[in-house]
């Protein structure tokens, strides 16, 4: 597709730090290439900020090739805007019209409080993660290789698709009841799945699910919209075995 | 291990929402099977009815258990909706819900809600009238008595005389019908049943529950209504 040049109004969330209050601003933009990506489209209208002596718009990002989950936004109503399959970062222009206003917004979400601007602290994950979303191993020389233990390829390829998760939340931004539950049944399925995984499965799926619910996340009500939003694909598929998994803990465990 | 409970942990719950679904589904099937008798005979009706209306196994063991279930279902489903309300106290300024989830999936609270008021209205017209002839007024018709095995036709015709109430129970059965195309195939998903090869087929078995049976109740509906016209 051939570059064009356009025209767009930018509608902006700003908000000074977590404490202050946010309101929306509104700055157009002329000139925006249809070849840039979002992010350096927000790059274009800081730099014009700087210039003029304001504030640049903070938003998060890292890797800038859909990798790392860092880069976030709430783009004209849907989690990395409009795309399919992709992150802000490899959301481009070109998905846009000339003379368009674009809503940016923060992924909203009690658990993910606003830090400024569009950047909201997403560490819940973290500590979702630090209760579970690992294998603990012993490794005073006696573990055994971990290609030593044969997988079957449906297994490895599924532990693998749900391994694909980056993190970014946009599960939660996008579901109607903030829920993490995508997140969350990925990170339990990459390991249920798995030989390795299986040994600490009951403790992962009843621990991180608790801490889930401590941070307060909403409660799933299947819509989908994660699994349409998710720049991985992470499948529903995951959800059901989630649960599944949490019904045999706690069946078993009682 | 944190284990704090199936009543208290989100995906707890969400299993107990889908197995009470479950059982309502069943009842409603139920409802649904003798509703029908009465456009096919009266007698059979009759005699269905008085059975459900006088065994004692029905009225004091079934009858609870379904009471529990409505109420269950309807107390948890408010409380979840409540609690998803909380997890996102700054609402979006633009939220294109419609994009990547279907309506009937993102207002189970609002179609639910109506059914609810519905029930209001239905059990005031049935069960309460039931509760009265056979525990309180006293009578050929009390519980002890037995009472009069052939009057239950007459009383459910007796209530689509009305055309408000016809169009009511319509209304209602249309946002049961919603209800039920996501909450079928939902309740599922959430008891962790989902197959490449099965799921497909569930999710079209619960369209044509959730299409074919408040058809059916309108149906039935209709049927009296326009049966008393004249
Ligand atoms: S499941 Fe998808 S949307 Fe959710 S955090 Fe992982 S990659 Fe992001
Ligand atoms: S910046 Fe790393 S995924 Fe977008």
């Amino acid at each position: 597709m051939a570059e064009k040049f356009i025209n767009i109004k930018l509608k902006i969330w700003r908000q000074k730090d977590s404490k202050s209050a946010g309101k929306f601003e509104e700055y157009p933009l002329p000139n925006v290439s249809t070849d840039s990506s979002f992010l350096e489209m927000l790059d274009l209208l800081n730099e014009n900020l700087v210039e003029k002596g304001d504030e640049p718009v903070a938003f998060d990002h890292d890797c800038r090739e859909g990798i790392c989950g860092m880069c976030s936004l709430f783009i004209n109503g849907e989690a990395h805007g409009p795309d399919r399959g992709v992150t802000t970062c490899q959301l481009h222009m070109r998905m846009f019209k000339d003379g368009e206003t674009i809503t940016i917004e923060p992924f909203r979400a009690n658990p993910f409080p606003v830090i400024k601007d569009l950047v909201v602290d997403r560490t819940p994950f973290d500590r979702i993660m630090a209760k579970g979303g690992f294998v603990s191993v012993n490794t005073s020389g006696n573990t055994q290789d971990a290609n030593a233990i044969p997988v079957p390829k449906a297994d490895a390829d599924k532990a693998f698709d749900a391994a694909t998760c980056i993190g970014c939340g946009a599960c939660v931004a996008t579901c109607k009841n903030a829920s993490a539950m995508l997140f969350v049944s990925a990170k339990v399925s990459q390991l249920a799945l798995l030989p390795q995984g299986r040994v600490e499965a009951k403790e992962r799926v009843m621990n991180m699910v608790h801490q889930m619910d401590i941070e307060g996340f909403g409660n799933c009500t299947n819509t989908g919209a994660c699994e349409v939003e998710c720049p991985k694909g992470i499948s529903l598929e995951n959800i059901a075995r989630m649960n599944r998994e949490y019904l045999k803990a706690t069946i078993v465990s009682e | 291990m944190s284990n704090h409970g199936m009543t208290k942990s989100s995906v707890g719950r969400k299993i107990l929402m889908a197995l009470s679904g479950f059982f309502l589904l069943f009842f409603l099937l139920q409802h649904f099977s003798i509703n029908m008798l009465s456009v096919i005979s009266e007698d059979a009706f009759n005699s269905v009815s008085y059975f459900m209306g006088y065994n004692p196994v029905v009225q004091f063991v079934l009858q609870p258990i379904l009471i529990f279930g409505v109420v269950f279902h309807l107390a948890m489903g408010i409380k979840l909706d409540m609690e998803n309300r909380k997890a996102r106290p700054v609402k979006y300024e633009q939220y294109n819900g419609a994009a990547n989830a279907s309506w009937m999936s993102r207002n189970m609270i609002i179609t639910g809600l109506t059914v609810l008021a519905f029930l209001g209205l239905h059990f005031y017209d049935f069960w309460a009238h039931e509760m009265n002839e056979k525990f309180i007024e006293g009578g050929a018709n009390s519980f002890a008595n037995g009472g009069n095995p052939t009057r239950f036709f007459h009383e459910l015709q007796e209530k689509f005389v009305d055309v408000w109430r016809v169009i009511i129970y319509v209304v209602a059965f249309v946002l049961l019908a919603l209800h039920l195309l996501h909450g079928f195939q939902s309740a599922f998903q959430s008891v962790g049943f989902r197959h490449s090869k099965y799921t497909p087929i569930i999710k079209k078995l619960g369209n044509v529950y959730a299409i074919l049976i408040p058809l059916g109740f309108i149906f039935i509906a209709l049927y009296h209504y326009i049966d008393q016209l004249n």
